[in-house]
């Protein structure tokens, strides 16, 4: 039954690309695919988070999608609230928050707060990380960390005009292979790719691609010891947390805002509404100070 | 369960000493050496090195010891001169037919509908010719001036400012990442405030929030440039005159910048004391701009919103000045006590109770500072000849109307130069206070960031009054 379902919908989706291939420079086709919602998203299906570095044109792919004019700007630390708005693509609706750019996901600030808070209690369907493809290797710092959270991640690898105009090239392909997740190549800014983007995403949040994230390999005596004895009982007191193994090691890392979170036994509320991290704000400003990096 | 949580947490405490103290630098190194592996994999670097880095020298350029400033100050000047002498000709047009034309036009039709003459005025000449002034007068600036701005900010050079002023803002005890916050301030406060975020010390943040107010907003850059171009640039020849105005409004925004400094330095030396702490600041590569995108956006986002919000402001505060001046408290408009009771004050300061006044009535919106102030001088120095009657908010057509209008109501350049600097120097916006108060969540603290600059800024002009009356009168 399921399988037939699922038999049919690659039929069609098939049949989709091949349609999309034959006029995907028509200019009405995509006009009539993407429906920029802007802030009217009375309901949705799915809540699709971006993340990513400071500056790396989050903001940018965020007006693309939702139409909304989102002040964007060439400097790192631009966007400090988390914004949100919507679209429609291929019958789904989509709710889009664009979260403050960060190195880290150890929360450190508030900014990174806010965004690390939103992966992971927000439980959105899917979380685009937003590249910049010609800083590659300082910005997958974030995106394994992103992947130690959730597997729902698209990476949309964005600015490859600058990784042209600095005559570089990024194996996109062997990227997604290594990194277990769908990466697409974008020029956010000329709105280019953005429909494989959209595919993408699509296709995480329906449950179509299932993703087999990388780990990121810690080769430390003691402590695959030590972590899978956490696991063991962080899956028996929290059996819906998805990311066991993320939570056991931000414990033996000493991670405040992860003890409270065990402690209050916030973990276990996964029905914590997304409304509920709209005071995420300025109410409560981090107790540490000073960068990881 | 709350057990089992307990127990959770106690068993990382003794996991955590059994694995050692190097754990996080562990972790960290592991993701590092991943990223790198991985990246390595993906990644063709050129074969050759290109001999010429556009980017690189532009930043040699741009961020060095000695170009670095002069370069600043010259993008400054020239922004503010593209501003002042290209927004003259269209305010001029604007001018003319919102108050030359439309408004004798809907004066001509109340009459012949009968409106009564407190209902005519009240609308008329108040809200419709506050409005009508706020649009002529700021519309034409802010159009030429945000985008300017914006293509700047779209071109990568706002980090290089911050890049620029860093080492001063650690000296002055605070978060380099500041001059990115008070760059923000130069368009908004009330934005500027909320930028604040970036920096993470709860200490350095505060000190961000309580200094940003001296990054001249956009609600007072149109008093700053009348001024300056009628009172300083008409101390020159005419040809000079768009440059000296636009050097002084330089000027004054870079003393903004040294208050911010000198006041930083000074909380993080008594109330605010602390480390500095220290961040990884990334110069990103230059893009081209893109300039029609740009153009909309800052028309849209910020021309247009900044515009709305003065209308929304001015709308009311055009009914307020006419009532002011038409309801008679024994024989004197309430307006006019106001003025007398503050007006010895105000000289006091090098301004007078007008401009006190005005400052009272904009506290909501610094936009209308300089329509309050023309009415109400217009009011008291009892020139009929101009303007429509009392309590009417005007403009007039040239600049040196305007000067005569302000000579006649004892307007000195003593009065201008304070002025200016009253301009960067007072409380915060409404807006910016109640922003403020949502980011600290303290009273305590929005009530320093609001009475600071007011206090300064009467301890400085009283003292250029003093010293300038000193050296005038030898």
């Amino acid at each position: 039954m399921m399988e037939k379902k699922n038999n049919k919908s690659a039929r069609v989706n098939l049949e989709k690309q091949q349609a999309q291939a034959d006029c995907a420079s028509c200019p009405v086709h995509h006009a009539a695919n993407l429906k920029k919602l802007g802030v009217d998203m009375g309901s949705w299906d799915y809540v699709v988070a971006l993340a990513g570095n400071p500056n790396t044109g989050k903001s940018t792919v965020f007006n693309a999608l939702t139409g909304l004019r989102q002040h964007t700007g060439n400097w790192p630390g631009k966007t400090v609230t988390r914004a949100e708005g919507g679209f429609e693509y291929a019958d789904h609706r989509y709710k889009l928050v664009d979260l403050p750019g960060t190195y880290s996901l150890l929360a450190t600030s508030l900014d990174e707060e806010i965004a690390r808070d939103f992966i992971l209690f927000g439980q959105p369907d899917v979380t685009i990380v937003v590249v910049d493809a010609s800083r590659l290797e300082r910005n997958l710092n974030l995106v394994l960390q992103v992947l130690e959270i959730t597997n729902r991640v698209v990476i949309c690898l964005n600015l490859m005009d600058e990784v042209e105009r600095h005559n570089m090239k990024v194996d996109h392909r062997r990227l997604a292979r290594d990194l277990g997740v769908p990466v697409v190549p974008t020029v956010a800014r000329y709105n280019e790719g953005l429909e494989e983007l959209l595919d993408a995403v699509r296709e995480v949040a329906s449950g179509e691609t299932l993703a087999k994230p990388y780990n990121v390999k810690y080769i430390h005596p003691k402590l695959d010891l030590a972590v899978s004895r956490l696991v063991e009982q962080i899956e028996e007191a929290f059996p819906q947390v998805p990311n066991a193994r993320w939570v056991a090691l931000r414990l033996l890392d000493g991670d405040e805002r992860i003890i409270r979170a065990v402690e209050e036994g916030e973990l276990g509320e996964l029905t914590y509404t997304r409304e509920d991290l709209e005071g995420v704000g300025a109410s409560h400003v981090s107790q540490k100070s000073g960068f990881a990096q | 369960m709350k057990d089992n949580y307990e127990r959770i947490l106690q068993s990382a405490r003794d996991l955590r000493w059994d694995i050692g103290g190097d754990f996080h630098e562990k972790i960290m190194e592991a993701l590092y050496t991943d990223a790198t592996r991985i990246a390595d994999r993906a990644v063709v670097y050129p074969d050759e090195k290109p001999r010429f880095d556009l980017d690189r020298t532009i930043d040699r350029l741009v961020t060095s010891r000695v170009w670095g400033f002069p370069l600043m100050i010259l993008m400054l000047t020239l922004v503010f001169w593209l501003t002042i002498s290209g927004a003259n000709v269209p305010s001029g047009m604007l001018y003319s037919l919102l108050i030359d034309t439309v408004h004798p036009f809907l004066k001509s039709v109340a009459a012949s509908i009968g409106l009564p003459w407190w209902l005519d005025g009240l609308l008329i000449d108040g809200a419709y010719l506050a409005t009508a002034w706020v649009v002529s007068v700021m519309l034409p600036p802010m159009a030429i001036f945000f985008p300017l701005f914006t293509l700047l900010e779209d071109f990568g050079y706002l980090p290089r400012v911050a890049f620029n002023l860093d080492h001063i803002f650690r000296k002055a005890g605070a978060h380099g990442k500041q001059a990115l916050s008070m760059t923000m301030g130069f368009g908004c406060n009330a934005a500027g405030v909320i930028s604040t975020r970036i920096i993470d010390s709860p200490r350095e943040r505060l000190i961000a929030i309580i200094t940003n107010n001296f990054s001249l907003c956009n609600g007072r850059w149109p008093t700053q440039i009348l001024i300056a171009t009628i009172f300083i640039g008409s101390l020159v020849p005419a040809h000079l005159g768009g440059v000296i105005s636009a050097l002084s409004v330089v000027g004054i925004a870079l003393l903004g910048v040294l208050l911010t400094f000198l006041v930083s330095w000074a909380l993080s030396r008594t109330i605010l004391k602390g480390e500095v702490s220290t961040f990884n600041l990334e110069l990103p590569p230059y893009r081209p701009p893109r300039i029609l995108q740009t153009l909309y956006t800052s028309v849209i986002d910020r021309t247009l919103i900044v515009l709305w919000r003065a209308v929304v402001f001015a709308l009311p505060a055009g009914l307020a000045i006419w009532l002011s001046a038409n309801v008679m408290i024994g024989g004197v408009s309430i307006a006019e006590h106001l003025i007398t009771f503050l007006n010895p004050f105000g000289l006091l300061l090098g301004l007078n109770g007008v401009i006190l006044v005005a400052y009272i009535v904009a506290i909501p919106a610094n936009e209308i500072v300089i329509p309050t102030i023309l009415m109400l001088t217009v009011l008291v120095s009892g020139l009929s000849t101009v303007g429509e009657g009392a309590g009417v908010m005007f403009e007039l057509e040239s600049g040196v109307a305007t000067l005569d209008i302000l000579t006649a109501g004892g307007w000195t350049l003593l009065t201008g130069v304070n002025l200016m600097l009253f301009s960067l120097i007072h409380n915060p916006c409404s807006t910016t206070i109640y922003t403020i108060y949502k980011e600290t969540g303290s009273v305590k603290w929005t009530t320093i960031a609001s009475l600071l600059p007011v206090v300064m800024g009467i301890v400085v002009t009283f003292f250029t009054a003093q010293i300038w009356r000193l050296i005038a009168g030898m």
